[in-house]
């Protein structure tokens, strides 16, 4: 039981020496006062039951913990997939989005604002929005805007106004400046929903914990399914990290478990195109948190790049650095092609076509040669439909 | 005695000017700060770019974006200031966000500001908290006032402990936005420039954000010691030569 807290965060907003709150003074009120009342709304009775009830009746939860036969009989282990791809809009984000709603609620905003890449995180928040009656406001870089019409139609089916942002290399790490901005300018009725363990604190611990219903459904149903609640191994995919916090949540003190981050190498870890940010991060401050973040040798931003736009963040969450900097996760970086590679390969052998974030941390499977007998859990962090044009381009379908 | 300090002292409303080191041109630098002096700028705040400056609204990350293009560093801002203190002697302030001092190492940072005569430093997502438990001590060392921001937001006892930690003046955030948004200053502002001046404060404060005219000095200087004027500014420089700012300033002294 000392080992309890390692790996999560401290009570002063730190995994290790990650994380903190470095904002200016202006969002200091509304970063306070979320930091002092989170965890009391989330631990109360109502919260707990509304959240429970909208993950269930809502987002479809549980997600199924589905044994990979075909798959597993491939790779000459045992592989089970965790569903995060059947979840309602399709992936992970939603869990996250249903949480932080419930919270703006409780906290008597009126008036909701999102950053988002790919859109995934956007339509997961207007749609909550949606549910709730709330105004949202996302902002989504302009690059991003162009490359990702479908969904940028979809949040505005879903009643939210999306503003582009202009700044900088106009993507997400811009989005995300915009809507902080945003949030200075609207100190009192506006609660800014952020989409990964990013951020201040206390915004990565509160992501991960709603994020964390993945791995609390991962050990009831491992036990039902091989008579333990305990995996060897733990593999997902990470951009900012939220997918990842939640299916190691539960592990993260318990060494038994491996744990594998699958980070994004773009067109190869070297290649000057790449978004494998523990391995080529160094500590600094990005959006309020310290952490590993690719940056300049003079402390300027730069820009990554991966093929899966849910990937190409230059920051990591604080979490993950730590996870990383302590060695207590193991790091891998997946390159396009060998992405897209697992993403086919999962749609042919199991019927399952995932979203190109998963299938980089699917490559895993064609990198690390895992034990017969080995379980080994996947986080199917979303499904497919959103990145059918890139697999057409790719695969000339 | 650092000279903000002894600036502070002068018996007259103050008029500071926020510009971008590296911007409009690489080297315009020294020449922007030498301009300024001689039209009695009472003070400066040297802007060190960073890709993305999240307190900035579009004029004054516009102006960051062109410096790092330019080929801005920090290293570079050192070098163009190290011979400064020959021709100027007004108050030097750095304004910069936080990772690219930390990258350059905050106590290299530091001495090097010593060193060009740098006087302050204003980093916005430097958090009070943190200043206090780990870089006090170096700053202090090498002679920097740090300073911190209040907003309308802020509260009274916060207002207190930021109060309690200065040892220059507060930079009063004028209201609840980024730089550059202009306004003007309506009831709502002139009540919260009330209310901290009922408050006492030991240190002075200086209004920033919002100011971009005479008007706006006026009524930020009517309760405070002083006024910044950045985006303004940097607007001024886009349209106009180094050569025309006495008369940007004049505009607004006069
Ligand atoms: C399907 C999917 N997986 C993973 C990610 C990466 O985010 P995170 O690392 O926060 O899980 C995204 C982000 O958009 C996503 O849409």
């Amino acid at each position: 039981m000392t080992e309890i807290m390692i790996y999560n965060i401290n009570d002063k907003g730190y995994y290790g020496e990650f994380g903190g709150a470095y904002i200016p003074e202006m969002l200091y009120p509304n970063v306070e006062e979320l930091s002092q009342k989170y965890l009391a709304i989330m631990n109360e009775a109502s919260f707990q039951k509304e959240f429970n009830q909208l993950l269930k009746d809502y987002v479809g939860r549980p997600s199924p913990l589905y044994f990979a036969k075909r798959l597993s009989e491939k790779h000459n282990t045992k592989i089970y997939l965790k569903r995060e791809d059947l979840n309602h809009t399709g992936a992970h984000k939603v869990n996250n989005t249903i949480g932080q709603i419930l919270m703006a609620k409780s906290l008597g905003k009126t008036r909701i604002i999102a950053e988002t890449g790919a859109g995934q995180h956007g339509v997961a928040t207007a749609t909550v929005c949606a549910l709730m009656g709330m105004q949202c406001i996302v902002y989504m870089g302009a690059v991003d805007i162009e490359r990702q019409a479908p969904n940028v139609a979809r949040m505005k089916m879903l009643g939210a106004e999306v503003r582009p942002a202009l700044s900088g290399s106009k993507t997400l790490k811009d989005a995300t400046n915009e809507a902080i901005r945003d949030w200075i300018n609207n100190p009192t009725n506006t609660h800014y929903i952020i989409g990964s363990v990013v951020g201040p604190h206390p915004y990565p611990d509160m992501v991960a914990r709603f994020q964390a219903v993945i791995s609390e459904e991962i050990k009831w149903q491992l036990k039902d399914k091989e008579g333990t609640e305990t995996p060897d191994h733990v593999i997902a995919c990470v951009g900012g990290g939220s997918n990842a916090a939640g299916a190691f949540y539960h592990y993260l003190d318990d060494t038994n478990v491996n744990l594998i981050a699958v980070e994004a190498a773009g067109k190869g870890i070297h290649s000057g195109e790449s978004a494998a940010t523990s391995i080529l991060g160094r500590e600094g401050i990005i959006h309020g948190s310290k952490t590993l973040l690719m940056q300049t040798n003079d402390g300027q931003i730069t820009e990554p790049y991966s093929i899966s736009a849910g990937l190409d963040y230059p920051g990591v969450g604080p979490m993950h650095a730590h996870l990383y900097k302590t060695g207590r996760a193991e790091f891998l970086a997946v390159t396009d092609d060998e992405a897209m590679t697992a993403g086919l390969e999962l749609s042919q052998l199991e019927g399952i076509i995932p979203a190109i974030e998963t299938a980089h941390a699917l490559a895993v499977f064609d990198k690390k040669a895992f034990k017969a007998s080995d379980i080994v859990i996947l986080n199917v962090s979303g499904r497919g439909d959103k990145d059918l044009q890139n697999y057409i381009d790719y695969f000339k379908l | 005695m650092n000279r903000i300090l002894t600036k502070l002292k002068e018996e007259k409303k103050l008029l500071s000017i926020y510009f971008s080191a590296g911007y409009p041109n690489r080297n315009d630098t020294t020449s922007i700060i030498e301009h300024l002096e001689h039209s009695d700028v009472d003070m400066i705040e040297i802007g060190l770019p960073f890709s993305d400056p999240l307190a900035d609204g579009p004029t004054i990350q516009e102006s960051s974006t062109q410096a790092l293009k330019n080929g801005m560093t920090t290293e570079l801002l050192f070098e163009q200031l190290k011979d400064i203190r020959k021709t100027v002697s007004i108050p030097l302030i750095i304004m910069g966000y936080f990772n690219p001092i930390l990258q350059y190492g905050v106590e290299a940072f530091c001495k090097k500001c010593e060193e060009v005569g740098i006087d302050g430093l204003i980093i916005p997502d430097l958090p009070a908290d943190v200043y206090h438990r780990e870089y006090k001590t170096i700053f202090e060392h090498h002679n920097l006032i740090n300073v911190f921001l209040i907003t309308p937001q802020t509260s009274e006892q916060r207002i207190r402990y930021i109060d309690s930690i200065s040892n220059g003046f507060i930079y009063m955030v004028s209201s609840a936005s980024v730089t550059g948004s202009n306004s003007g200053f309506g009831e709502a502002q002139t009540t919260y420039f009330k209310r901290i001046a009922n408050m006492n404060l030991n240190n002075p404060t200086i209004v920033g954000f919002g100011i971009s005219d005479k008007q706006t000095f006026t009524q930020a200087t009517t309760y405070s010691k002083g006024a910044i004027i950045g985006s303004a500014f940097i607007k001024f420089l886009k349209q106009h030569s180094i050569a025309k700012i006495p008369e940007f300033v004049k505009a607004i002294k006069n």
